[in-house]
């Protein structure tokens, strides 16, 4: 049976509420809600209450006076339980009042001791002593950690430090704790052998179109709704960002505009856009998957050859005159004009058709719907990207590919145009420079799993759940970790000298001290040393950008878990006690780098950093910008407002050094990563991996959410139905995925527009990872190619109980 | 940016009819001695209302319903095999709100795989899995209601497991 609450009724939100802005800590999109907060011994009435409506009739569709249950919950607030109410809100312009099934969640994944939710949260920092996981204090925690580090890096280097660190805004990342952990690892210290939250190596994503002067945020989202085409490349938008495809997609595909969506799969998406803009309005173009960058070169080709370039914007604002960045080892691809990216890029319409797997027809359509001029004036055409082609193969230069099109089409930092990643979280990312990281960046996991590194810090990243090569991963990660927690269990009972000198020494010996900053316990959390508790957006004020570059402050309404903290003061709490612990090795020179961090709020953080590359931004003017924000970069305040950017490049004038864009030289080359070809022909199975709506990221509160876990109670495995009849698999039976990589397991779901030997896994579940499936391959930048798996499939179980209630029909909308 | 278009779509088909009886009237009324005020009991008291009787079911043909009053539409449904949570004889009978939990717009009937969809932002949910939302928006999967059929072989709704959209209270 499905999950029900039972609720029957809500508090209402008295008229005297107090009210906080609150930008969705989930996807990029950045949805505004508005959190109301009151006391546990006051309430409003069907005529007395916060929207002044009367709430004893039906409220109508798209109401903005009704919340759901999962919107509301009981949390602490200075000290003391207040009720809560975190709803969309209607006014913002990014979501008019719509709510996605992740962010109409957020009150609900909030941590209650009343109501009993989210009681994973980690109240204190915790520490490995006499064989299991205790609490501490704060300073207990920080010394450890700042001994053990000070030790490792003052006898050894700085390169004995390896570093896993989100970079994202959002959550519990935003400006504020980019900057503190930023300041700490690339200011007091130069890290090198450092990585992202989602990928092993500390690099960009896009490369190729900033490397071509083309920042991958540059339009707004209102320019979906000003466009005649809307190009959606390798991205699932209604599932991952919801409210940006209902709320401007849908408006332009009312307003008129067509869709092309390049994906290797049914979505959705493609169905949803069907049923708005009418199917002869839809171009999917089901490409083999991987060969992207032969279609959009032959869509370039095909739009050179017709004379649909825009030459003036070719001629005024990108570079003319040959090659001006040649390919090395951090260029995979050469960038410069367009007739010497043309060298590399021609391809016939028919090649690419055999590449591909499409119709030529449908290519040379693609191209006519994208640069045909319509009625004399430039088709405007709209470009959106994500983790398909990020996570696919040949990153660089498929990224180039795509944007050269835009570019020969003048789609950029114009009305209705514009080429931009979707993403995934929203934006924060503002630290010292990360030069000395260099490029190609370490590629950290694979450093970790050959016996590289000592001590490991960890910022809410789960490698477990989304690294590639994820199960060679954890058995090294573990192997070594266990080391130091033996030595640690031998140190029992002796002094902190007898306790560190027992670390450093099963450091030396091949271990790997493990320090965890976490909001939760992680599964790589498990092998940590040291647990840091940190506390996220809400529980802190926080600043973010979405995916159009809108700046907002999300107001803190509620306190910190016990004793958690923001990152930004965690990581202020480790400079603090590494200079103590540095001069107390007699490193005083070098202690001195760690000063700078007398941080009492995440406010003293932003102002430290954010604000002073941005002087015109401080948390009262965003305060009064609300939830619409104000788009960056903010060049003025003027008339007690901050003024914005609509979009990046208006000017004709582009991010590379002389202004001028560059086109890309992507040459096909086939499967660029090592070990994809070979995995194909050995493998009978695509295993694609992809994310859903239902879930955020890896599921780190959805793992404990009643409404979600009942939807899926395993990582489920799209998979067409004959393929599951030829292995006697049913809906919701269990099948294990294997290769020579490793193994994983998850739930089938029938899907009959998945294509034979084709199937889709969630990406990142706690309850199977699909990265112990993925190769150790990444391209020149390393970059991974989490997209492209082979393996086989069998059955393990029948459907277990907990998945006999589940529903396997379509996702797609029939009326 | 919304469409007003659909927002009065929705407007007009769940204010349409309204033959059913609104038994919750009964259920607000309050006292004018507060001394002797008798408490609120934790969980509210549902209308128990007719919807229709087992002569009128049809096997998986939509039988448009309204509760717990006018204002609140819904769907009873036969589906000819036992689902957990199902009523009568068969236990195949179940009732829904057809309000969609997400934004409120009224969902239609998918006959072939019985499903409830609604026009507004793609969602659907499964009626032979409790309403559960196969795939969509809503934070709640769909109220189904608490259904008893008497000996003459009427069918009556009494309650409700979700919260019905619109609403902060299932009966008002």
């Amino acid at each position: 049976m499905a999950y029900k609450r039972q609720i029957d009724r809500l508090p209402i939100i008295p008229a005297d509420a107090t009210e906080h802005n609150v930008t969705c800590h989930y996807c990029i999109v950045g949805c505004g809600y508005k959190a109301y907060t009151w006391p546990m011994n006051k309430q409003g009435t069907t005529t007395s209450n916060i929207f002044g409506e009367d709430l004893g009739e039906q409220q109508g569709a798209d109401s903005t006076t009704w919340y759901a249950p999962s919107m509301y919950n009981v949390v602490r607030q200075n000290g003391r339980d207040v009720q809560l109410v975190v709803m969309p809100d209607g006014d913002c312009a990014v979501n008019s009042g719509l709510g996605s099934i992740r962010g109409a969640r957020m009150a609900e994944n909030r941590p209650s001791k009343v109501t009993g939710t989210q009681q994973q949260r980690l109240s204190d920092p915790m520490v490995w002593r006499n064989g299991v996981m205790q609490p501490t204090s704060w300073d207990d925690a920080l010394d450890l950690v700042a001994q053990v580090t000070a030790r490792v890096v003052t006898e050894g280097s700085e390169d004995d430090l390896i570093v896993s660190m989100f970079d994202h805004g959002g959550s519990a990342g935003g400006y504020e704790n980019t900057w503190g952990t930023g300041k700490l690892y690339f200011e007091s210290m130069k890290i090198k052998n450092c990585r992202i939250h989602n990928r092993p190596a500390y690099n960009s994503e896009v490369h190729s179109t900033r490397d071509m002067g083309v920042g991958e945020l540059n339009y707004q989202y209102a320019d979906y709704e000003l466009t005649d085409t809307i190009m959606i490349v390798g991205a699932n938008p209604l599932e991952t960002q919801t409210n940006l495809f209902l709320n401007h997609m849908v408006p332009g595909m009312r307003n008129g505009a067509r869709v092309i969506v390049v994906e290797p799969r049914r979505t959705v998406t493609i169905n949803a856009c069907e049923e708005v803009a009418g199917a002869e309005n839809v171009l999917h173009l089901q490409i083999n998957t991987g060969t992207d960058m032969a279609l959009f070169n032959a869509l370039l080709t095909e739009i050179v050859a017709k004379g649909w370039t825009d030459t003036d914007f070719i001629a005024n604002s990108t570079f003319q005159g040959g090659i001006a960045q040649a390919e090395d080892a951090g260029h995979p691809a050469a960038l410069g004009s367009l007739e010497e990216a043309m060298k590399a890029c021609t391809v016939s319409l028919d090649e690419a058709a055999a590449i591909c797997g499409v119709d030529a027809a449908d290519i040379a359509k693609a191209a006519a719907w994208i640069a045909e001029p319509l009625n004399g004036e430039r088709r405007k055409c709209v470009t959106a990207y994500e983790k398909g082609i990020i996570w696919g193969n040949d990153n660089y230069r498929t990224i180039g590919a795509l944007v050269n099109i835009a570019l020969a089409t003048g789609n950029v930092g114009r009305e209705g145009g514009g080429v931009c990643r979707l993403g995934g979280h929203q934006e924060g990312y503002y630290r010292p420079s990360d030069a000395h990281v260099g490029r190609p960046a370490a590629y950290v996991d694979r450093m970790l799993i050959s016996g590289q590194g000592k001590v490991h810090h960890i910022w809410a990243c789960d490698h477990y759940k989304t690294t590639l090569n994820a199960a060679k991963f954890k058995q090294a990660h573990k192997r070594r970790s266990d080391m130091v927690k033996t030595a640690m269990d031998n140190a029992a009972g002796g002094t902190r000298e007898e306790l560190i000198d027992a670390i450093v020494g099963a450091v030396n010996a091949g271990g790997l001290f493990v320090v965890d900053v976490d909001i939760i316990r992680s599964q790589i959390g498990e092998n940590a040393h040291v647990i840091l508790a940190a506390c996220e957006s809400n529980e802190m004020n926080l600043t973010s950008m979405n995916g159009e570059r809108r700046l907002r402050l999300s107001e803190k309404y509620m306190d910190p878990f016990g004793n958690s903290k923001p990152d930004c003061l965690i990581a202020a709490g480790v400079a603090q006690h590494m200079e103590a612990a540095l001069r107390g090795l007699g490193e005083d020179a070098y202690a001195d780098q760690f000063k700078g961090y007398d941080w009492v709020t995440e406010e003293d953080a932003f102002m430290d950093g954010y604000h002073k590359g941005n002087p015109e931004v401080t948390y009262d003017r965003l305060r009064a910008m609300g939830n619409n924000g104000v788009l960056e970069p903010v060049v003025g305040f003027e008339d007690g407002k901050l003024v914005g950017t609509e979009r990046l490049y208006s000017d004709g004038t582009f991010g590379a050094g002389d202004g001028k864009a560059r086109f890309c030289a992507a040459g096909w080359r086939g499967w660029q990563a090592a070990g994809k070809e070979a995995e194909m022909e050995k493998f009978d199975f695509l295993i694609n991996n992809g994310r859903a709506n239902i879930f955020w990221q890896n599921q780190f509160l959805d793992q404990d959410n009643d409404f979600i876990q009942d939807r899926f109670p395993f990582p489920f495995i799209e998979m067409n139905p004959d393929d599951m009849a030829d292995m006697g698999a049913g809906a919701g039976d269990l099948v294990e995925i294997f290769n020579d990589n490793g193994a994983t397991q998850a739930m089938a779901y029938p899907t009959p527009t998945a294509r034979r030997g084709e199937t889709l896994m969630v990406f990142g579940s706690p309850a199977g990872s699909q990265g112990n499936v993925i190769n150790p391959g990444v391209n020149e930048l390393v970059l991974p190619d989490y997209k492209h798996t082979w393996g086989n499939i069998r059955k393990i179980a029948d459907a277990p109980e907990s998945a006999r209630h589940v529903s396997f029909k379509s996702k797609e909308y029939t009326a | 940016m919304r469409c007003k278009k659909m927002v009065d779509v929705g407007r007009r088909q769940f204010l349409r009819g309204g033959a059913m009886a609104t038994a919750g009237a009964a259920m607000a009324t309050v006292s004018t001695t507060p001394a002797k005020a008798t408490p609120a009991n934790a969980r509210l008291d549902y209308p128990s209302n007719r919807l229709a009787n087992m002569s009128d079911l049809v096997v998986n043909e939509p039988i448009e319903i309204e509760y717990p009053d006018a204002d609140s539409p819904g769907v009873l449904l036969r589906l000819g095999e036992a689902v957990e949570g199902g009523a009568g004889p068969d236990g195949d009978i179940v009732a829904f709100s057809t309000l969609c939990p997400h934004k409120g717009y009224p969902m239609s009937y998918n006959s072939e795989d019985r499903t409830l969809n609604c026009p507004g932002h793609f969602s659907r949910f499964d009626v032979e899995a409790g309403g559960q939302q196969t795939w969509g928006h809503a934070t709640n999967n769909l109220p189904q209601y608490a259904l008893r059929i008497d000996d003459a072989g009427d069918i009556y709704a009494e309650g409700s497991d979700e919260l019905i959209y619109g609403r902060l209270s299932n009966v008002l």
